[in-house]
Formats: structure tokens, sequence, C-alpha cells
């Protein structure tokens, strides 16, 4: 494998952008380099000249409330996101998805921007996230310097492995709205002990129960890989949220209903699509009761301490 | 070229560098901070993990511009900062707790990750010094060891944190042994132990010489393809390149091997390639990444040649050859074992069991990939010191020299003499330390290609393979397809076997033939079977090669056997156990070879103690039935029973291969003494019991002996460390050399006092006159008298008396030697006891060890995940040599059986490896490590030293047996093909299938569930 000639580590968003604008195609970012390198290694991807490391911009590892959102740097590494009492409190099925993300050296350095840009539909961050109806902020490179919007995190993902970003793009954020009172959420997934490391599935599931907790108002569903892209299981969603008590009835239901709208595929070594669609149903089980559960708990929630 | 600043262990270090450097590759080759280990380019394995800015990483795909202005730590940094406990202030130069754990519970074998487990260990620590199980193994998950089995890591963490909080380090707990001698069955730390944790320890990859050039080596694409030409005009033409060798190069034999000459140095020519990974070209150039240019550049013109991939395809007559010179085509060994005549034994029978086993190629995955660096002839550069005895790399500067961790330098020797038109003795193999080996480091790797490139090109020449090459290249543990069928009495007695095994040797010979006779003369099992007939075909097909791999083809057949007995126990509606108990080999009976066993089979105790063991803990578990254990229990989703297995292996050669190994003590007039054999030690601790052997005879305290091993200048040949023969037969070698050496040094000092030679003795030391034991001897005459217990080591038990003048130190004895004139060097070659021929009825083997394992395992019948959740186990080894590499031998062994059993799948697909990084073969991490109970059992073996036996390779047999019986007894399924997968398992059980055939990788499809 060739290596690249250059590595660059701006200090703000539109040096970043402006490297990137003008080496274009030859420019990558890379943030932890955790699937970055070893795809450049493993000549999955050409080697770029130019690399731009963007974890030394200002406050892009930032965990921080504002203005009624949780908002989170897309540097941020997982160890930062599972060691961060906020986001225990108000982001559990992301501090559970980020947690299990390689061993403590790689979470060191590995971030979200990174799990999110990647674009696996099996990405245990993007997973997590995807359930908090997290949005991502883009930041493009413009003549009169960087512009910022904020998107729907479905919105940036093409395909396996391909996001929508332009080459002088970058994600600079992520935001989700707290956690909030008589609501809850979980993570949890399947590895197998041979081959891939990446799961045969993950689920994570956020729920908002009614004042009797006893029936699901809201809730969102997010599994992967269950197709090209990240997916939301949104007809298990609307089961749940129909459903006049949340009992295994519901449970069942949303479970039928996640599987049959699901694109389940036999990956090779890794996982049959038969089993995934079991999993389907033993993990989405897991992780609604979990989350239910933790709704009932967070009936009148503390108020959250800093990250 | 950019500069770099960074703190690194305290020093500031600017460096001018190219960008595109990983942080480890600044450590190691711009710093010489080799302390800090590459294990495998992906951030798997952890060994090049270093703490930047307080935080853990792996260093190896780290880009080194990333610690601009950081805070580096190593491992080479970690002795100073150690804080005192006592006043909190830092004192210098000590060990670090962690480093001090590391070496007293064991955890360090090989070496190879130990800086990186330490490393991860210390961020835990500082955070935290009062981890639970559960943090240590979240903390070090993705941290891999291929020798520990992780228990004494484990254990070695939580002493550390111990000695944080109080100020007092625990021991290691041991399990217990016969009544040990001064150095005999003494836990003694390892004499590399220090070097290994201070990442001091110097590996091939870790040295380097002035003016060294790197090769990097152009591998087949194509199972099997003639080449009809390779243009490497534009290679040879870029700048920085100094040659690029083919086949047309290799001056001497164009092949080699250990036992066939089979495998081409270069494919090319008239040799094809005959799997993925061949070498076909060398580039050698300034630098590794120049080398890999210039590959790039090298056309090679390939015509695909058909090719066959599975052994039963191989051995049809229309079948690809692959060596159209060898008289039998592609079948490179029909192995017979006769006994009896099973036909009348299977008339007899009243329970017949017959299945077909599948067993899939593994990966050794030690994690030091091959590296071997050659210098020429007459180089006249500095050469750094090896580090053992004071300056002997130095001497004979001329020779051409190999530098190499490997399992046999006498036959990397032979075979690079040969390659390259010289006598053995214009060559020197420098073994240096070996980041683990178990099989994999027997084959010639790089050595031949180094030192022919060093000779082309008069420099030294380094090639260090990748991981990603380690894995495709090197030979694998065989797959296997195992026909077995199994006849019984009502009631239990076995009667009658038949088995039918296929071994995948792949491309080349290796040790095939030699692993398939294992598998095929333990296909018994370490039972009483009056009548058997095994057929074994051991295959050449265009897959890797297959050969050594710890178990040595009994793993394989073990798995098949141990199943079957458990199918025929349901049957016979038996408890396992008993079935076992009642057909054990004792002393006494024959085995289907017709060896009759005299002496040393500990079996049927095993199997008590293991027993008894069990019924202890289900006594304590709720919820249990103390009086089935092999009865499913529930808890929450999962399932959970004991299975059980029994194994056997032997130890050293046999077959009638003359089995010996030299050893040559020298004793110096500063008090000390050096033991020297070429043997090699891969992390197994050899280096301890030579040492110990050797104290013992001499009397000397332990860390007066200096050990030099793999030398084949300084050291005599002590053949290959294989067929955990290497504590037997060089542990007699040394052990004998030594007692030769104070049998000489008796006379001389006999003289001096005027007594018996017999009753000098030597302790601590010391050399006297034991006058208790002159005492003894009624009358004796003061020359020639008999006394007995002579031939044991002299104990000072006695002590010496007061008053008694008649003592001087070792150091004066080594002075009236030599003042006799007699040479301080003895070299004593030991032969092992005769061994015969397969089929000739004589004695296959001088020893068996013996090994029952148990254990409990969790089967999710949600998931279908499975987990190790205890083993039981219970070795028979002779005698414990010292127990605490022995427990490292046994655990290890065992989380390795625990990995052939659920996860190890080196994946091949027509002829082309799937399987190409460590990402995708997964061995065991520290979260599958069970909790273990180890027992020892020593049934003493006469002709070994003190006892003793191998145990290298029977600690990871039996166990992947006592997991798939452990998983039937649970939920029911029979899984006939390893590994175990949790898919087919699942759907296995929606389905109400009763066993599970095949796997990925073999069949290349989706599982096929039978009923
Ligand atoms: C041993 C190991 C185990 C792993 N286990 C898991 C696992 O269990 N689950 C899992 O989901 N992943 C796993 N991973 C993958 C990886 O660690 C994660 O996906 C990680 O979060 C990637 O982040 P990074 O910062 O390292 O990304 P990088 O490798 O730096 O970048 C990845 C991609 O994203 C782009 N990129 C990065 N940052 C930005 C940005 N801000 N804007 C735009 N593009 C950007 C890069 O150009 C590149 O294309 C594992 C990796 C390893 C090495």
């Amino acid at each position: 494998m060739s290596r690249w000639q250059a590595y660059h580590t701006p200090a703000t968003v539109s040096e970043a952008l402006s490297l990137l604008h003008q080496h274009k195609e030859k420019a990558r970012i890379i943030a932890g380099g955790t699937d970055l390198i070893l795809d450049m290694e493993a000549e999955y991807t050409a080697a770029p000249e130019i690399l731009v490391d963007v974890t030394r911009i200002g406050g892009i590892d930032r965990i921080a409330q504002e203005d009624g959102w949780i908002v989170l740097g897309a540097g941020t590494t997982h160890t930062q996101i599972e060691s961060s009492p906020l986001l225990r409190a108000q982001a559990r099925c992301l501090t559970e998805s980020c947690g299990v993300i390689g061993g403590p050296q790689v979470r060191n350095v590995a971030t979200l921007g990174g799990n999110v840009a990647h674009a696996l539909p099996a990405a245990d961050g993007t997973i997590g996230l995807l359930a908090l109806e997290a949005e991502v902020e883009v930041a493009a490179h413009s003549a009169r310097g960087a512009l910022h919007s904020w998107q729907p995190l479905l919105s940036i993902f093409a395909g396996p492995g391909r996001n929508r970003l332009d080459p002088d793009q970058m994600l600079h954020a992520f935001r989700f709205r707290p956690t909030g009172a008589r609501a809850g959420n979980a993570f949890d997934r399947i590895m197998r002990p041979q081959g891939v490391a990446l799961p045969v599935l993950g689920i994570a599931a956020r729920v908002r129960l009614d004042a009797t907790l006893r029936r699901v108002e809201d809730a969102v569903i997010a599994i992967g890989p269950a197709g090209p892209t990240p997916f939301r299981a949104t007809r298990a969603e609307e089961v749940l949220t129909t459903a006049g008590t949340f009992d295994d009835d519901a449970v069942q239901h949303a479970i039928a209903a996640a599987q049959t709208q699901a694109s389940l595929r036999t990956s090779k070594y890794r996982s049959s699509q038969e089993y995934r669609r079991e999993m389907i149903g033993v993990l989405l089980k897991r992780v609604l009761h979990t989350a239910v559960e933790r709704a009932r708990m967070n009936d009148a929630p503390p108020e959250p301490e800093d990250a | 070229m950019t500069q770099l600043t960074l703190t690194v262990n305290g020093e500031e270090r600017s460096l001018e560098l190219p960008p595109s450097r990983y942080l480890a590759e600044v450590l190691r080759y711009d710093l010489g901070l080799t302390g800090t280990k590459i294990g495998c380019d992906e951030a798997e394995c952890g060994c090049c993990t270093v703490i930047v800015d307080g935080r853990s990483v792996d260093s190896c795909i780290y880009p080194a511009f990333k610690a601009q202005g950081a805070q580096v730590l190593t491992i080479e940094g970690l002795a100073q900062t150690r804080p005192d406990a006592r006043n909190g202030s830092y004192c210098t130069g000590e060990l670090h707790p962690l480093q001090d754990a590391f070496i007293r519970h064991g955890a360090t074998q090989c070496g190879f990750c130990t800086p990186g487990f330490i490393m991860q260990a210390k961020t835990l620590l500082d955070e935290n010094p009062d981890p639970s199980d559960v943090e240590i193994k979240e903390c070090l998950k993705d941290t891999y060891c291929r020798c520990t089995g992780y228990t004494a890591i484990i254990s070695s963490v939580k002493a550390a944190g111990e000695y944080l909080r109080t100020g007092t380090m625990p021991d290691a707990v041991l399990p217990p042994v016969m009544k040990p001698l001064t150095q005999i069955g003494q836990p003694l730390q390892r004499p590399d132990a220090v070097d290994k944790v201070t990442g001091a320890a110097r590996y091939t990859d870790d040295y380097t010489f002035d003016g060294m050039l790197f090769g990097a080596t152009l591998r087949s694409e194509h199972p099997h393809a003639r080449i009809r030409g390779i243009d490497a005009g534009a290679a040879r033409a870029l700048n920085g390149v100094h040659a690029v060798l083919t086949h047309a190069d290799v001056p001497g034999d164009p092949r080699h091997g250990l036992v066939e000459n089979d495998w081409p140095v270069f494919a090319g020519g008239p040799y094809p390639a005959r799997y993925v990974g061949d070498a076909i070209a060398l580039a050698v150039a300034e630098t590794a990444e120049i080398a890999q240019q210039a590959l790039a550049l090298v056309r090679v013109d390939y015509e695909a040649l058909p090719a066959v991939t599975d052994p039963r395809d191989a051995l049809q007559p229309d079948a690809p050859q692959l060596h159209p010179d060898r008289p039998n085509g592609n079948l490179l060994k029909h192995i017979k074992v006769r006994h009896g005549d099973v036909e009348e034994g299977f008339a007899a029978a009243d329970v017949i069991v017959e299945r077909t086993y599948r067993t899939p190629m593994t990966e050794h995955a030690f994690l030091e990939p091959e590296c071997a660096l050659a210098v020429p002839a007459g180089y006249n550069g500095t050469r750094p010191s090896s580090g053992r005895e004071p300056g002997p790399s130095d001497r004979d500067g001329g020779k051409l020299t190999v530098y190499v961790g490997s399992q046999i330098p006498y036959s990397d020797r032979r075979q690079v003499a040969k390659s390259l038109g010289l006598d053995d003795e214009e060559v020197r193999v420098i073994g240096t330390l070996m980041g683990g080996g178990f099989g994999g480091k027997e084959d010639i790797a790089g050595q031949i290609h180094a030192a022919l490139a060093a000779q082309v090109t008069g420099r030294p020449v380094k090639i260090l393979y990748s991981r990603q090459e380690s894995l495709i290249f090197h030979p694998k543990r065989h797959s296997t397809i195992i026909r077995i069928k199994t006849g019984a009495r009502r009631d239990g007695a076995l009667i009658a076997l038949e088995a039918e095994l296929y071994g995948d040797s792949g491309a080349y010979a290796s040790l095939g033939e030699k692993v398939m006779t294992r598998a095929t003369t333990h296909a018994t099992g370490p039972y009483v079977i009056p009548h058997a007939r095994i057929d074994c075909y051991a295959m050449y097909t265009n897959n890797a090669p297959s050969g050594a791999f710890r178990g040595f083809g009994v793993t394989q057949s073990a798995f098949a056997v141990e199943s079957n007995l458990d199918i025929l126990a349901a049957e016979l509606g038996m408890n396992p156990a008993e079935l076992r108990r009642k057909n054990v080999m004792r002393v006494g009976v024959e085995t289907a070879t017709g060896q009759e066993l005299i002496e040393s089979v500990g079996l049927l105790e095993c199997l008590d103690v293991v027993e008894e063991e069990i019924k202890r803990s289900e006594a304590a578990a709720p919820g249990a039935s103390p009086s089935d254990p092999w009865a499913p229990v529930r808890i929450g989703s999962r399932r959970c029973a004991w299975g059980i297995a029994a194994g056997y292996k032997n130890t050293g050669l046999g077959g009638g291969a003359p089995d010996k190994a030299e050893a040559e003590v020298e004793v110096f007039p500063d008090g000390t003494a050096a033991i020297r054999t070429s043997s090699a030690e891969m992390g197994q601790n050899l280096v301890g019991v030579l040492a110990a052997c050797t104290a013992q005879e001499l009397g000397l305290p332990f860390d007066k002996v200096h050990v030099t091993l793999m030398d084949t200048d300084l050291t005599p040949d002590g053949g290959p460390s294989t067929a955990s023969r290497q504590t037997y037969v060089s542990g007699n070698a040394a052990r004998l050399a030594a007692r030769a050496m104070r049998q000489q040094m008796q006379n001389v000092l006999a003289e001096k006092f005027d007594t018996h030679p017999e009753v000098i003795a030597f302790h601590e030391g010391l050399a006297y006159v034991d006058e208790r034991r002159l005492a003894q001897i009624p009358g004796a005459q003061k020359h020639g008298a008999q006394i007995h217990g002579a031939e044991l080591p002299v104990e000072g038990a006695g002590g010496i008396l007061p008053g008694s003048t008649r003592s001087v130190s070792f150091a004066d004895a080594v002075n009236a030697l030599l003042a006799e004139n007699r040479l301080p060097r003895i070299r004593y070659e030991y032969w092992a006891p005769q061994t015969q021929p397969l089929g000739t009825g004589g004695d296959m083997h001088f020893a068996f060890s013996y090994a029952v394992h148990a254990a409990f395992v969790s089967v999710d019948t949600e998931t279908g995940e499975v987990a190790v959740e205890r083993v039981i186990s219970a070795h028979d080894v002779g005698r414990a040599i010292n127990p605490l590499s022995l427990l490292g031998q046994i655990e290890g062994g065992i989380v390795m059986g625990i990995g052939n059993a659920l996860t190890e799948n080196y994946i091949v697909e027509d002829g082309i490896p799937w399987t190409e990084r460590l990402g995708q073969y997964k061995m065991p991490g520290i979260k599958m490590t069970p909790q273990m109970d180890s027992h020892i059992v020593e049934h003493p073996t006469a002709d070994g030293p003190y006892g003793a036996k191998g145990v290298g390779e029977i600690s990871s047999i039996p166990i992947s047996p006592a997991i798939t019986n452990a998983i039937c007894n649970a939920v029911g399924i029979r899984c006939l093909a390893l590994p175990v997968d949790q898919d087919a398992l699942l759907l296995a059980m929606r389905d109400g299938k009763k066993e599970i055939d095949g796997h990925w990788g073999q069949t290349g499809q989706w599982l096929a569930a039978s009923t």
C-alpha cells in the first residue's frame, strides 16, 4: 500500500474545508482513522495524497446542552461518549452502542463522526444515534467561509460505505433532544464469535410512555443491518404507538412488523438471513423491555448533571 | 519530511519524518524503542498499545503526526515512574507493580504481547486500583495473548492493584504438586521475565544493522499456475532497489522441506505456484516501502492450472496433480493402523455408532509475525549483541548469519546452506526470542530468502512479514474429515473401532505425514480397544500447506473420538464419565499400535480428580442436580451443562525416529555455570526448565545458571521444539550434562578432601563433604564404593555440620577443577529411549501424557450463543518441573482449545484465502476465558527428567470435544463440525434438529442440518 504524502491538522472548520476544497478528490478527512486506515491498509480505499485530521478543530469534541438540544461534536470519541454522565442519563442507547465498539484503545480515538460518515448500515454508534432522531450538522466550503446546515441523520447515507457528502463537506456535529420525562432508550446487539467485527444485528429503541406508564406514545426503532443504509423500523414504531397498552402482544406485533419491513440478507461468514430474522425478535424484545423499564423509572427525571 | 516534536517517556524528541509514518514505526524504527510491538497493523491485537496524553491507543495505525506535541508513554518508560507506595513519591529504575506482578504470576510467556497488556492495564489501574474481573476483562478485551489463556494476566492485574492499595503483592495461586527439590517443582521466575516486562526483550525485528536492506516477497495470486515468465526489469530499475531475486538466482538446491524436499525456494521455472501465497520473487531495497513498490512493478506471466482443493477430490485418479514427480500422485501418505480383527469386533458389539466429523484449517496466530534477518559473510559493521552470554555474537563474524525466531535452528541452517550451495558450517543461525510458535515456526519462512539476498547484495537484509502475509503464507493445522465407527458391548466395554481420515496437507508436505500419523495412531483415543482398523489419507491439495500445530493431528482425531464416545454413552444409557472409566488406558494395557504401557499412565486418576471436582462444585451450585452433572440446568434463556473428554499425547518424535538432544554445560571460576543447547524457546519457559535442571544438579542457585539457546555456533543441537519433547529430551540433556560435570567435580574434590566422591554434596553454591551421608556408609572403601542413592542429585538436606571445615565455594570447586587441568566444559548427547515405526508392533513412543477436561458450557436458547463458563482439568505430566510455567501451558492450551471449538476457522474458498486479516480470524480474547481449575497429576516416567513428560500439547486436546459434548448435554444437539456455529445451533434448536454438520468455510455455503 502506498501512503499519504501530507498530514494536516487544521484548527478551524473553515481551514479544514479550504484544504478539502483545494485538494478535492486527492484529500480525505481523517478522524480516529480506525476505519479509514484499515480500509487503506486492506486496499479497499485508494490511499489519498492528503489527510486532513479534523480532531484538532476547536469544539469538535464537545458534549453540551444548547437551546434544548444535546449537541455532540463530530470528533467526540466513543470513550468520551460512554463516560459522559449527561449522555448516560439522556442517551443510554448511544452510550451503550458506542461502548461496545472495539476495545478501549479503539474507542479512545474512534469518533462518532467517523462511525456515521463511514456509512455502514450496522455501525453501532450510528444505530444508537438514529434511535435518538438525531440531526447532523454538515459544514460545507463556500467562498464566504463555512456554510452550516442541520439535516436529518438518515439523509446523509447513500449506500453501504457511501455517504452523500461532497469532498469539501464535513460532519461538524450531531444534536438530539434530551430523553425527557417518561421516556427511555436502550441498545443491544448480537455478535458472532468468528469472523467479522461487525455485529450480526444491532437494535436501538427509544420510547415515551403516556401518563399511565402503560401505553407507548412515541417510539423510534433503529436496526442495522437491515438494508443498504441504517434502517428505521417505522412500521414497528407505528404498531407500538397504536397499541392500547405495551404488552407481550404489542411486542410480538412490532417484531413481526419489523421482520417484514426490514430487508435482511445473508452475509457470508457473518450471518444467515434466517438467523437475522430470529435476532430481530430476540433483540427487539430485549431492547423494548429495557427502554420501557427505563421510561417508567424516568417518570420524574432528575436534573441531568453536566457533561 | 516534516518535523514531529513529541515527548516520549518524559524526554522531548524532535524528528524530521515523512508525514506518513505511524506512531509505532516512529517509536520502534526512528527512536529505537522496540518494546512497543507490532502484531497486526489493524488495531486488532493490542501489542502496539502505548499511552498518548493519558489515553491508550493502538500505535500501529495511529498516524504519528496525530501525536504532534503529545506526551507518549511506552513500556520503556514505565519502570521509572513507579510511585513509591509508602510516601507517594516517585523513585526511578524500579519495576512498575504491573511489571512485577506479570513476572510473579507467570503472565509473560513469549512476551510479545506483554508490553501492550501492561500499558493497557496501567490505564485501568491509574483510574481504579481495585478493579473487578469484569472491569479487567472489559479493559483488556481487545488485547490478545496466545500463550497464557489470560488467567495469569487477570491475577497479575489484581495483584498489582492490591500492591498499589496495600503495599503488598499477593503470590500466584498454584495447584499442589509433589514434594519439591531445591529447584525442581518450584515456581521459579523465568530468567527472561524482566526483559519481557520492560520491553528490553529483543525479537528478530528488533535488531538492526548498519546498511541493512529490506526484502519483500511477491506471492502467487493463483492456487495453481505455471509461471511462464517473470519480468522484473522495471522493478530492478526503481531507485533504491538492490535486487529482485527469482528461482533463477538460487545457487543451490531449488527446493527445501522439513521432511520431503518439495517446497521451491521460489516458484517459477520447473516449479508451478501451488497455492495462493507461494513465493515467486523477492525485492530487496533501501526501505521496506520501496521493496513493496518494486513488487508492484514485477510482471508475472501466469498460466492458470486446474486446482484441487478438497482432499477427497485430490485422491481421484483424474485430479490435477500437484507434484508429478511423486510416485503416489497427490497421496502424500496412506497411514494404517491394524489391530485385532474389526469384523469380529463389530460382530460382537451390541451398539455401534458411526459419524463423520469435520475440523477446519486453523491458524497459529502467534502474535509475532515471521521475520528473518541475514548478515552476509565478512560483514564488518557493528553487530548488536544477542544479549546472552557476554560477547558471543561477536565471535565468528565472518560467517553468513541468519537471525530468526525459529523452532528448529539446526534445520534452518541445513536448509539455508543447501539452497545456497554452502556447507552447513558456513552458515550460522542465531535464534532470537520468539513471539510464539505453536508449531507454526518449524518450516522455512524468510530464512533462505534473507540469506540469499544478503549474499547477493553483500548487505544485511531483513524480511519482516506483515500479519496478512503471515496468515496466507505459513502452514496451518490440517483440516480433516474423519469418519469414525465405534462399537461397544452392552456393559460399555469398547470392542471395535474403524476410522477413515482425510487430512488436507495442502501444497507442500511440511510435517503433514507426521501430523496425520499422529492423528491416526491416536484415533482410538486413550482407550483399550481390542480391534481397530484405521486408514488415513494425507493429501496434497492447492490450499495453504498444513503442518505442525500444537496437538499435531491429535486435536482433530480426539474431537471425533470423544464425540462418538458421548453418542455411544447416550445410546448405552451410560454416564459419559463411567463409559470412559471402563475403557481408559492403564498400566499394563496395549495400544492399538501394539505398545504395552508399562508405567506412568495417570489417566484414571485424572478422571477421578475431575469427577470429584465437578461433584464438589455441583454441590455448591444452587439449582443443579448433584446426582447428574450431565443434565442441563436452566438459567434465564440459557441452558448449561457439563461435558467431559479425555485425551493423550505422545512425548517425543517417536515412530522410530532417532530422538536426541545435546547440551553443553560450562562452569566458571566466578561460581556460575552456563548451559547451552540449540533447543528453541518460544514462550514455554524451556529456558527456566533447563536452568532448573542444571542448578539442581550442580547445587547452584537458579540465577547462577546462564542459559544460552538457539545458536548453531554456540549451542549443540537440541533438535526441534515440537512433539512436547523439549522438557524431556533437552531437559535430560541439560540434567545429564550437569550431572556429568558434578561427578567430575566430585572426583576432584574427593581427592582434595580424601573421601568418597559420592559424599561430596553441592548445595546453594557450596560443595562440601556431607558428613551424615558419609557416616551412613559402613566401612566404605575410599574409592569405588557403590552408595545407594548416588544416582539421585545430592540434595544438601543434611546441610554442613557445625564445625565442618570440609567445604569450598562452587567457585573454588571450579578452580580446583581447572587446577587439575580438567575441562570446565562437558557436552552431553542424550538419546531418548528407542522407539519403533508404526506397523512393527513395537513401542512407538517412549512416553504419553494424559488429561481429562470437563467444561461447563452455556447455550443461549434464544440466540445460539455459546459460552464456556468453567473448565476443570487434570493433567498427568509425570512431574511438574516448574508449576508456574506448567500452569501457563495448561491454561494457555485450554483457551486455545476453546478457540478451536468455538471461534477459529481459517477460511479458504476454492484455494483463495478469505481469511486475510487478523480481524477475520478470531482467536479467543480475554472475555472468553472461563474460570479454570487445573489439577496436576504426577505419575513419573522413569526416563524423564525427575519423572517429567511433555505438556505443551495435551492441554489443548480434550477441551474441544468436552465443549461440544457439553453443548449436546445442554441442548441435545450434536455438533459434528468445528467451530460450533451459533447461527446453525439456533436454527437447529428452533427446527428440532439433532445434529449439525458442515460450516462456513469448508462447504462455502450455508449449513446443512440433519435430523
Ligand atoms: C478493532 C476494531 C473494532 C471495531 N469495532 C466496531 C464495532 O464493534 N462497531 C462499529 O460500529 N465499528 C467498529 N469499528 C469501526 C470504527 O472504529 C468506527 O466506525 C469508528 O467510529 C470510526 O471513527 P474514526 O474516527 O476512527 O473514523 P475514521 O476512520 O477517521 O473515518 C472513517 C470515515 O469517515 C470519514 N470521516 C471521519 N470524520 C468525518 C467528519 N467529521 N466528516 C466527514 N467525514 C468524516 C473519513 O473520511 C472516513 O471515510 C471497529 C474498528 C476497529 C479497528
